[in-house]
C-alpha cells in the first residue's frame, strides 16, 4: 500500500522526536520479567489483557468491516493469530482503524502495539534516519500494476503513450508511475483523484485510458465493474511493493515475536499443517518422538516460544486461531474468494514463491 | 386550477422563444429523472444498504446490547411526540396574524408515510419493521395527547417539562455508553449514524455555551479576557479542522501519560467543540453588535445588575438575531464530522468506507453514497426546520395574541 508521502513528512519528525521522548519513559517503567525476556510493549498487553491492533479498514480482502461488524481479511486476521499467541485468545483484539497518513504517527505514540497494514518496506521507513520502524518478514508481495480495458488494444506501457492515465494523488503510486514513464520516454497525462472511491468510477466511464495502483488492489477493484471480464492487468509491473507488519523501533523483543508468528503461519503451510489437521498432528508429534523438527515447531519438545518471550505452543494457537499461510490467503484474497487473486510470488519457496521460513530450532 | 394553467403559460410559454427554452429544459429534467430512476429502480443493487443497514446506524456496538439503543429511541420518539404535542397545545400568533403551529396534519401524514415505508423498503426483517412502525405509533399518540390535553396541565409541571431533553440526554449517554449497572460499550465501537448524531450533538450542545463566552469575553472591558478570547478564536479559525483533529488523535497520546487521554472519540468530539465554538463566537458577536447600546443603559437604569441586564436583556434579543447564523454552523459542524472518518472513525462516512471495500460489494459506490446523501439530507433538514420553527416562534413582530 503506497503512502500519500507528502503529508508524513512533518508528521514523521514530530513522530521521531516524541517516539524518542516515549522509549526514554518506558524504559523507566518497564519491569524485568520472570523468564528474563523484557518487552515493554509485551508487558502493556499482557497487563491490559488486549491487543490493539491498527488496521485500515478499507482495502478488500486485507481488512474490511463484515454486515455483522466483525473484521475480516488478511491484515484483520493476523491481528487475532498474534492475540491467540500472546494471550491465548484470537478475539482478545481491539482493531483500531488508522489512515495511511496517521498509521506511523499512532504506532510511534504508542496508540496501537502493532501496524497490521499493507505497508510497503522501504529503507527510509526502516533507517533509524528516517522513520525508524521495525518491520517483520514480507507478509504479502505486492507489485504497482496497470490496468487497461481489454477492448482498447493496449498491451505494454509504451502503448499508453499520450493518453491520459487515472491515479490517486499524492502517492507513491503517482510517483513510481511518473519515475517509469520519464524512463521510458513517454508523455502521458496523468488524471489525479483525491482516492480510490472516485478514481475507479472515473476509469470506469472511459475518462482514462488505464488506472494505475498496486495489482492485488486493482484485481480486487476490476471484481466490482460492471463488467470485470473487459479489464485487464498488464504483465509489466511499475514497483515491487513488498508490504510487512511494523512495530517501533525501540522494542526487538516484541519485533522478534511478531517475525516468528509470521514464520509460523509460513511453516505451518510448509509442514502441512492446517486447521483441520492440527489436533490430529499435534497427537502425533506427541506420540512419535522421532518427528523432532514438528514436535518443536508445536513446542511439545524445546523451549524455542518461551526463547521468544511466548507460550511454548504459540505456533499450535496461531495456526487453530486462523490457519497457516496458505489457509489465510485461501479464504479471503486467492483464486476462491471473491477477489480472486493468483498467489504468483506469494508462493512457499517450495513452490516456486518467495515465502520463506527460518529452521525453527 | 384553471388560475395555474394560466400561470403557468405567462410564464413559461409567453413567447415562442419562452416556449422552446421551457421544452428544452424540461425534456432534460425529464431524461435525468428517467435516468436516475432507471439506475434506481434496474441497475442498482440495493443490497449493500439491506445487508449494511446495522452498520450504517450503530456502527460494531454489540448486538446484545442493541436493545438499549432501541430503549433510547423509545424515550426520544416519546419526548419529541410529547414537544410537539404541547407546542400544538399552545400555539402562538405569527407575523401574519396565523397560529402556530396549527395545521400539521400533512407532517404527520408524512411522518406516517416515510415510517411505514422506508422500513419495508430497505427489506428489515419484520421483526425491526414493527419495532420503527411501534416507535411512529408512539410518537404520534403522545403527540396527540399531549396536544389534546397539554393546555390543561398545571402550570408548575409545565415549566418542568423542557428539562426533560436534558435529563434525556444524560440518560442517553449513559444507555450508550453504558455504567449504573450496564456493561460498558466503548466508544470505539460506536459508529455510524449513532457517532456522526452523537458527535455533532455534543458538540453543538456544548459550542453554544462556550461560544457564547468567548463572544462576551472578546467584547469584555477587561483585556486579558479580551485578547484570550481574541486569540483563542483567530488561533482556531486560523487552522484547517483537519489538522486539529490529527493533532488531538496523534500528539495527546504523547503529551499525557498513558491512559490519562481521552478515548479518541472523545478527543475528536471535544476537538469539533471547540473549533465550532470558535467560529459560533463570531456568530453570537454579530448578534451582541445588533442589540443597541441603550437596550443595555436602559436594563442598568432600571436597576438591574449587569450580568442580569446581560442575562435577561441583551443575550436574548443578540441570541434571537444570531440564530440563522448560528444554525447554519450547527449544519457545517454536522457535516464536519464525516472528517472523522480521516482520523480512523467509524462514522456514517467512515463506514461507508469500509463497506465499499467489503468484497462482496465492490463497486457499490453510488448506492452507498446515495444512502449517506439522504441520511445526512434528513439530519440537516431536520436541523434547518427546527430553527425556522424557533425563528417563527420567537419572531418579535408578531401579532400580539388576543387572549
Amino acid at each position: 500500500m503506497n503512502t500519500p508521502h507528502t503529508t508524513t513528512a512533518p508528521l514523521r519528525c514530530i513522530g521521531r522526536l516524541l517516539a524518542a521522548l516515549g522509549v526514554g519513559l518506558l524504559a523507566v517503567g518497564c519491569r524485568p520479567e520472570a523468564d528474563g525476556v523484557q518487552s515493554s510493549t509485551m508487558g502493556r498487553i499482557r497487563e491490559r489483557d488486549r491487543l490493539i491492533c491498527a488496521v485500515d479498514g478499507a482495502v478488500p480482502g486485507f481488512s474490511t468491516v463484515a454486515a455483522s461488524g466483525r473484521y475480516e481479511g488478511i491484515d484483520a486476521d493476523f491481528c487475532r493469530a498474534v492475540a491467540a499467541a500472546l494471550l491465548g485468545d484470537p478475539e482478545k483484539v481491539d482493531f483500531r482503524p488508522v489512515t495511511p497518513a496517521e498509521r506511523f504517527v499512532a504506532l510511534n505514540s504508542g496508540e496501537v502495539d502493532l501496524l497490521s497494514i499493507s505497508s510497503t518496506h522501504t529503507l527510509s521507513r526502516d533507517a533509524p534516519g528516517g522513520n525508524a520502524l521495525s518491520f517483520g518478514p514480507t507478509f504479502f508481495y505486492d507489485g504497482q500494476g496497470v490496468m487497461v480495458p481489454a477492448a482498447s488494444g493496449v498491451r505494454r506501457l509504451a502503448d499508453l503513450a499520450g493518453k491520459p492515465i487515472c491515479v490517486e494523488s499524492g502517492t507513491n503510486t503517482e510517483l513510481n508511475l511518473a519515475d517509469r514513464m520519464r524512463e521510458l520516454g513517454l508523455s502521458y497525462q496523468p488524471l489525479r483523484f483525491q482516492s480510490g472511491e472516485q478514481a475507479y468510477p472515473a476509469y470506469e466511464q472511459g475518462r482514462c485510458a488505464a488506472i494505475t495502483s498496486d495489482s492485488s488492489l486493482l484485481a480486487g477493484k476490476r471484481t466490482g465493474f460492471r463488467n470485470p471480464a473487459a479489464h485487464v492487468l498488464l504483465t509489466e509491473l511499475l514497483s515491487k511493493e513488498p508490504s510487512a507488519k511494523v512495530t517501533v523501533q525501540g522494542d526487538a523483543v516484541w519485533a522478534d515475536a511478531i517475525r516468528w508468528i509470521t514464520y509460523a503461519l509460513f511453516q505451518a503451510e510448509e509442514s502441512g499443517l492446517t486447521r483441520a489437521n492440527l489436533q490430529a498432528k499435534l497427537a502425533e508429534a506427541r506420540a512419535r518422538p522421532e518427528l523432532a523438527e514438528l514436535r518443536r515447531l508445536l513446542g511439545v519438545e524445546g523451549d524455542l516460544g518461551r526463547q521468544l518471550g511466548l507460550p511454548a505452543d504459540f505456533v499450535v494457537r496461531v495456526v487453530k486461531a486462523v490457519g497457516s499461510y496458505g489457509e489465510l490467503f485461501d479464504r479471503h484474497v486467492g483464486p476462491s474468494s471473491r477477489l480472486g487473486l493468483e498467489r504468483g510470488p506469494n508462493r512457499l519457496w517450495t513452490q516456486g514463491g518467495l515465502h520463506i521460513s527460518p529452521p525453527f530450532r | 386550477m384553471p388560475s395555474l394553467i394560466r400561470r403557468l403559460r405567462s410564464e413559461l410559454f409567453a413567447t415562442p422563444g419562452d416556449a422552446v427554452i421551457s421544452i428544452a429544459l424540461l425534456t432534460i429534467l425529464a431524461a435525468a429523472a428517467a435516468g436516475f430512476l432507471h439506475w434506481a429502480l434496474r441497475q442498482a443493487e440495493w443490497a449493500v444498504v439491506q445487508v449494511n443497514s446495522t452498520l450504517f446506524a450503530v456502527g460494531r456496538y454489540p448486538i446484545e446490547q442493541q436493545w438499549r439503543l432501541w430503549l433510547l429511541t423509545a424515550l426520544l420518539a416519546a419526548a419529541a411526540g410529547a414537544t410537539w404535542g404541547m407546542l400544538r397545545a399552545h400555539p402562538r400568533r405569527d407575523r401574519t396574524g396565523r397560529l402556530w403551529p396549527r395545521n400539521d396534519r400533512l407532517a404527520v401524514a408524512v411522518l406516517i408515510a416515510v415510517a411505514l415505508w422506508v422500513p419495508f423498503a430497505l427489506g428489515l426483517t419484520p421483526a425491526i419493521q414493527l419495532r420503527w412502525w411501534l416507535l411512529t405509533a408512539l410518537l404520534v399518540v403522545i403527540r396527540w395527547l399531549a396536544g389534546r390535553f397539554g393546555a390543561g396541565l398545571p402550570p408548575a409541571l409545565k415549566r418542568l417539562l423542557p428539562i426533560v431533553w436534558p435529563v434525556l440526554y444524560l440518560v442517553g449517554m449513559v444507555l450508550i455508553g453504558g455504567g449504573l449497572g450496564l456493561a460498558r460499550v466503548a466508544p470505539a465501537e460506536w459508529g455510524g449514524l449513532l457517532l456522526t448524531l452523537l458527535a455533532s450533538s455534543f458538540a453543538i450542545l456544548l459550542c453554544l455555551p462556550i461560544g457564547v463566552l468567548l463572544a462576551l469575553g472578546r467584547r469584555s472591558d477587561l483585556p486579558l479576557l479580551r485578547w484570550g478570547s481574541v486569540l483563542y478564536i483567530e488561533f482556531i479559525r486560523g487552522a484547517p479542522l483537519i489538522t486539529l483533529l490529527f493533532l488531538g488523535q496523534n500528539i495527546l497520546g504523547f503529551l499525557l501519560p498513558g491512559g490519562l487521554a481521552p478515548d479518541r472519540v472523545w478527543r475528536a468530539a471535544w476537538v469539533l467543540t471547540f473549533f465550532a465554538a470558535a467560529y459560533l463566537a463570531e456568530a453570537v458577536r454579530s448578534g451582541l453588535a445588533a442589540v443597541p447600546r441603550g437596550q443595555l443603559e436602559a436594563a442598568r437604569s432600571l436597576g438591574l445588575s449587569s450580568a442580569q441586564a446581560l442575562r435577561l436583556v441583551v443575550l436574548p434579543q443578540a441570541l434571537r438575531v444570531a440564530l440563522p447564523a448560528m444554525v447554519g454552523q450547527f449544519i457545517s459542524l454536522l457535516q464536519d464530522t464525516t472528517l472523522l472518518s480521516l482520523i480512523g472513525l467509524l462514522d456514517l462516512l467512515g463506514v461507508a468506507r469500509t463497506v465499499m471495500a467489503n468484497p462482496a460489494f465492490l463497486g457499490r459506490n453510488a448506492e452507498v453514497y446515495l444512502t449517506l446523501a439522504i441520511l445526512f439530507w434528513c439530519c440537516c433538514a431536520a436541523l434547518g426546520l427546527g430553527s425556522r420553527a424557533l425563528e417563527r416562534r420567537l419572531d418579535p413582530h408578531a401579532v400580539p395574541s388576543r387572549v
